[in-house]
């Protein structure tokens, strides 16, 4: 059939699917279109905090100077959160996918989604309430033994409520995102990958190893990036437990913590008024476009991978 | 080191399912031995108990005895791991590990037998085990290209390359030709003879052709009927097979009457 008949014979426009492709389009550009709206509100919003003098800004000399620190901390607990919760969500991802039983893989399955539906507040409040006092013999076991690393360097908080156990409570929250999402891709290795490295003699591990994890590859980094996603915007857990002072420190178990973008804007943003509110907002487009980062490295280094991928 | 295996009264489950019942046979060293039978007669399922990889389906077992040189393989002190590391097997579908390259994909199954492995040794190795696979010339130009970027005949002389590289005892071949083009099927049946004076070969084909070309012996298996457990109905030499076999499903099933 050449093109020339295709265009004489104008198909039947059936009118289900006419409405169903103007639904679909439309959704699609409503994404697009409240994702504009967003970064309009920000730009325009925070704008004026670009150009804010020194003392309009919590004691800051310029825009830069104020939002720095709560970069810092922003990247700092969720790289905390990621460093723990990836190695923990790939391990309970194979476990479920390669090494448990049936039964009980799905039943660990349905508590690391469980996980996800527990609302932020609810960690924050674990956070505060029973993680932080009970870390505070480890931190100041830290800081004794292992205070000449500058991680450690204390003096060990008295409340618990440092960027640690924040990177601790956020690791548990990004969990079950980074676990879901490698489990489906560690379940759906080609068995014929599996089988040929059973067939040369490898143990389960090294089955793993040769065939779920290089397949896996590409999966665990958009999962992880997710994950970090997650962890970057998080309000509610980090704004309750943070004891924080707007410092720029590597020290993770002392009662001042560089605070985050998204804990600062909820607990700075009720009191705040002028240029004070538009330099929240501006934080939040600085986040913004943090995110947007994280998502597009996410992407590039998946796209990296994919070639030696069969599609 | 071409070893011989002796089967007596095997039966094989997947979980309580009776998938290939009672079958005993002698399988020569230094021999090539084809299977040949119907879909679904458990001729592939018979191949995969013989390096205990039917076991990895959960529920799958088996009952009798499989004797390699008079080691029983599935004596509890066996480690099915050493099992299949000396038994090698290429599957029906060419499947190179996909994120290695030709080289790594031939040393996969030496590194795993955490063999230190000197870089001229394993340069060696790699020649080695693809000249032997008849693709030493093909890809001695781009060996740190990856394995998947080969065509699908050459992939399945990779994985016969990467199932030799660990010199094995004997080497069994699931339907190796059926994704194949003709001409690469004859570069497989080429690489199968040159293979018999070294290796006890074991072939699964639905080509009664190629059964006739490449084996010595040749083994019918045939259902006993419908939902009925698969058996094996006769093992003769391939020319009596092809000629006269002993029974009479056999000669409906090579002469096309099948039923």
């Amino acid at each position: 059939m050449t093109t020339a008949s295709v265009r004489t014979t104008s198909p039947k426009r059936r009118l289900g699917d006419v409405v169903f492709a103007n639904l679909t389009r439309t959704a699609g550009a409503l994404i697009l279109v409240s994702l504009a709206g967003v970064a309009i509100f920000l730009t325009s919003e925070g704008l004026p905090a670009f150009g804010a003098k020194a003392g309009e800004l919590q004691g800051h000399d310029n825009f830069l100077a104020y939002v720095a620190p709560l970069v810092f901390g922003t990247i700092l607990a969720a790289v905390i959160a990621l460093v723990i919760a990836t190695p923990l969500a790939l391990g309970v991802a194979l476990a479920v996918s390669h090494y448990a039983p049936r039964r009980i893989a799905t039943a660990i399955g349905y508590v690391i989604d469980l996980l996800a539906a527990v609302p932020s507040v609810v960690y924050g409040l674990w956070g505060i309430g029973f993680l932080g006092p009970k870390l505070i013999p480890i931190y100041q076991w830290l800081d004794e033994h292992l205070g000449f690393i500058p991680l450690f360097k204390g003096p060990a908080s008295p409340t618990g409520r440092t960027i640690f156990t924040v990177g601790i409570v956020l690791a548990i929250m990004v969990l079950p995102i980074i676990t879901a999402i490698t489990r489906e891709i560690f379940s759906q290795t080609p068995r014929l990958n599996e089988e040929a490295a059973l067939a040369l003699g490898a143990t389960r591990w090294e089955m793993v190893r040769l065939s779920v994890l290089p397949y896996g590859r590409s999966g665990i980094v958009s999962a992880a990036m997710l994950g970090l996603g997650r962890a970057l915007g998080e309000t509610m857990a980090v704004a309750l437990v943070l004891s924080a002072s707007g410092v720029v420190t590597f020290n993770l178990i002392s009662s001042t913590n560089p605070s985050t973008i998204a804990a600062n804007i909820a607990l700075s943003f009720p009191d705040s008024t002028g240029v004070a509110r538009n330099a929240l907002v501006a934080s939040g487009l600085v986040l913004f476009v943090i995110t947007f980062i994280v998502n597009f490295a996410a992407r590039a280094v998946v796209a990296r991978y994919e070639p030696g991928r069969k599609k | 080191m071409a070893k011989s295996i002796d089967v007596s009264d095997l039966n094989i489950y997947y979980g309580d399912f009776l998938a290939v019942e009672g079958v005993s046979m002698t399988i020569k060293a230094r021999s090539v031995t084809a299977f040949i039978g119907p879909s679904g007669c458990g001729k592939s399922t018979f191949l995969r108990t013989l390096n205990r990889m039917h076991e990895v389906i959960p529920g799958a077992h088996v009952e009798g005895k499989v004797m390699v040189d008079g080691q029983s393989l599935y004596d509890p002190s066996v480690d099915p791991v050493e099992v299949r590391r000396m038994i090698g097997m290429v599957f029906q579908r060419p499947n190179p590990f996909p994120t290695m390259s030709i080289y790594e994909n031939v040393l996969a199954g030496v590194r795993l037998n955490n063999k230190k492995l000197s870089k001229r040794d394993a340069d060696d190795l790699v020649e080695k085990s693809l000249q032997g696979a008849n693709l030493w010339n093909e890809v001695k130009d781009r060996l740190n290209k990856p394995g998947m970027g080969l065509s699908g005949g050459q992939q399945q002389r990779l994985c016969i390359a990467r199932a030799i590289a660990v010199e094995p005892q004997i080497l069994l071949m699931d339907e190796p030709c059926s994704a194949l083009d003709p001409i690469s099927t004859s570069a497989i049946e080429d690489l199968i003879h040159q293979l018999k004076e070294q290796y006890t070969i074991v072939i699964v084909t639905h080509n009664m052709q190629q059964a006739a070309r490449v084996s010595e012996d040749t083994a019918f298996f045939n259902l006993a009927g419908a939902g009925k457990p698969g058996r094996l109905i006769e093992m003769n030499p391939t020319k009596k097979i092809f000629s006269v076999p002993d029974e009479e499903a056999t000669e409906a099933y090579i002469s096309g009457r099948f039923g």
